[in-house]
């Protein structure tokens, strides 16, 4: 079961959170722009970045779609980076893992 | 009772919204609406009230935007609007209509059909089309290979025309299960000599359904100007008398289907902007037999700009307004169908879409 938690409090309180859950996950502010209550940085289990991907979709409905094609495959505009390394689907998450969700350079 | 009337300009850069009284002489100007996400199509479905805006977003995908209050609050969609794992997926959405009972139609990037039966909430594909053996032939036009005109028949709801870019114009009467291609009478000028009127592979760029009328449909393609008096079945040229062959939109006046407005450009090699650089619509009052050049209140000099295939609307008011959008981001509009215009709109994004409708003031 994924659990989740906001990280936005204090410092201590946020650190003691972070250090009992195992990945954390920054969104972009374009993304968060979408999704109405949605937050910047959020905490949960996943076991790869799909599952991440479910569990953010599951959170805020539709987000998925917006980070993930129907091949399925991440966007190819969109980048998802785990402790600093471009990451696939199938990229395995570990406890402590940082995860970035980001726009690509894009548009015109 | 006294009427408002809404114009929705979809751009590049976001949906905006003029409104204007039914004088239709002064005009405010609202938006971008959609994140700014590029907006292809936006229409309101006169069923529920609501303007539902296509989208795709280099980022994030297609998605259909809507708005129950004109415009105050948006929520976005994508749920459905997918192909089988292992295909292209969707990359954006093209074009919406009206269906029958509710439905509503979009049209999407790779060309395909999807069908929503709660307001846009959510969507299925129909699989007939895509189902169609031809497919493996669908080749992309200029902009990609996008299903972008969407034309339910007025009362059977069984029946429907689509135009995809360059497969060509395909019609169904059972509710999208199956589909034939209607291209009969259409050139495909880039095909060698002897083979320029195929069954498809034509570049359909716009098609409209004559209002009041059940299978009088125009059509402008890359290569031509097309009316067809039986659904679609044979085409006719209605290109003598026009500056040129090429040019993307086409609108009919909402009660004389004999009305019809086109925006030929200078050629498809040459610029794709207003011949001569002098702006002009074109209207028929006899079904594209004759045609006139309505100019007044048009820049006549140094318009170096296209309108795009879904660009130009006309209003259901008595005398009909004409609207149309431009590549440099002007929307020029007529209340007296067509004979003068004023700009009502500069500086936007480029435009991809005008579409009207009017309220109770």
């Amino acid at each position: 079961m994924a659990r989740h938690d906001d990280l936005s409090g204090a410092a201590g309180h946020a650190a003691a959170v972070r250090a009992a859950l195992p990945v954390t996950v920054k969104l972009s502010p374009v993304l968060c722009d979408l999704f109405p209550g949605s937050r910047r940085e959020v905490a949960m289990v996943a076991a790869t970045v799909a599952d991440m991907i479910d569990e953010l979709d599951r959170l805020w409905p539709g987000m998925g779609d917006r980070i993930r094609d129907s091949r399925p495959a991440i966007r190819k505009h969109m980048n998802v980076f785990v402790d600093g390394s471009r990451a696939s689907l199938k990229t395995p998450l570990a406890p402590g893992d940082e995860v970035y969700v980001l726009t690509a350079i894009s548009g015109g | 009772m006294a009427k408002r009337i809404l114009i929705l300009i979809g751009t590049k850069k976001g949906l905006f919204v003029a409104e204007g009284d039914e004088n239709r002489k002064t005009w405010r100007l609202r938006g971008p609406y959609c994140n700014t996400w590029p907006i292809h199509h936006a229409i309101l479905d006169p069923a529920t009230g609501a303007i539902h805006a296509a989208g795709g977003n280099e980022w994030f995908g297609p998605a259909v935007w809507t708005s129950p209050d004109l415009g105050a609050a948006w929520t976005h969609s994508s749920e459905g609007l997918a192909y089988a794992e292992g295909e292209e997926p969707v990359s954006a959405v093209w074009s919406l209509s009206p269906g029958h009972d509710g439905t509503l139609y979009a049209g999407v990037q790779p060309a395909g059909l999807f069908r929503s039966a709660d307001g846009g909430k959510t969507w299925s594909h129909v699989n007939g089309l895509r189902d169609h053996p031809s497919r493996p032939h669908w080749n992309p036009g200029g902009a990609g290979l996008i299903l972008h005109s969407l034309v339910p028949h007025p009362q059977d709801r069984d029946r429907l025309w689509v135009g995809i870019s360059s497969a060509g114009v395909f019609g169904t009467d059972d509710g999208g299960k199956t589909w034939e291609p209607r291209n009969r009478g259409t050139r495909a000028d880039y095909f060698p000599e002897d083979q320029r009127y195929p069954e498809l592979g034509q570049c359909v760029h716009c098609m409209v359904l004559a209002p009041g009328t059940d299978q009088l449909l125009y059509q402008q393609n890359h290569c031509g100007m097309y009316r067809s008096d039986d659904g679609g079945r044979s085409w006719t040229s209605m290109e003598n008398g026009l500056p040129s062959s090429f040019g993307f939109p086409a609108a009919v006046h909402p009660r004389d289907p004999r009305t019809v407005y086109l925006i030929p450009l200078n050629g498809d090699s040459a610029g794709r902007f207003m011949p001569d650089a002098q702006t002009a619509v074109w209207r028929t009052r006899d079904g594209g037999d004759s045609w006139q050049a309505m100019r007044a209140g048009l820049p006549q000099e140094n318009a170096y700009f296209g309108v795009l295939r879904q660009a130009m609307a006309v209003d259901r008011m008595e005398p009909a307004g004409v609207y149309f959008g431009t590549g440099s981001g002007e929307v020029y509009a007529s209340a007296d169908e067509g004979d003068s215009w004023t700009q009502i709109a500069a500086h936007l994004p480029t435009i991809s879409s005008v579409e009207t409708h009017v309220l109770d003031a």
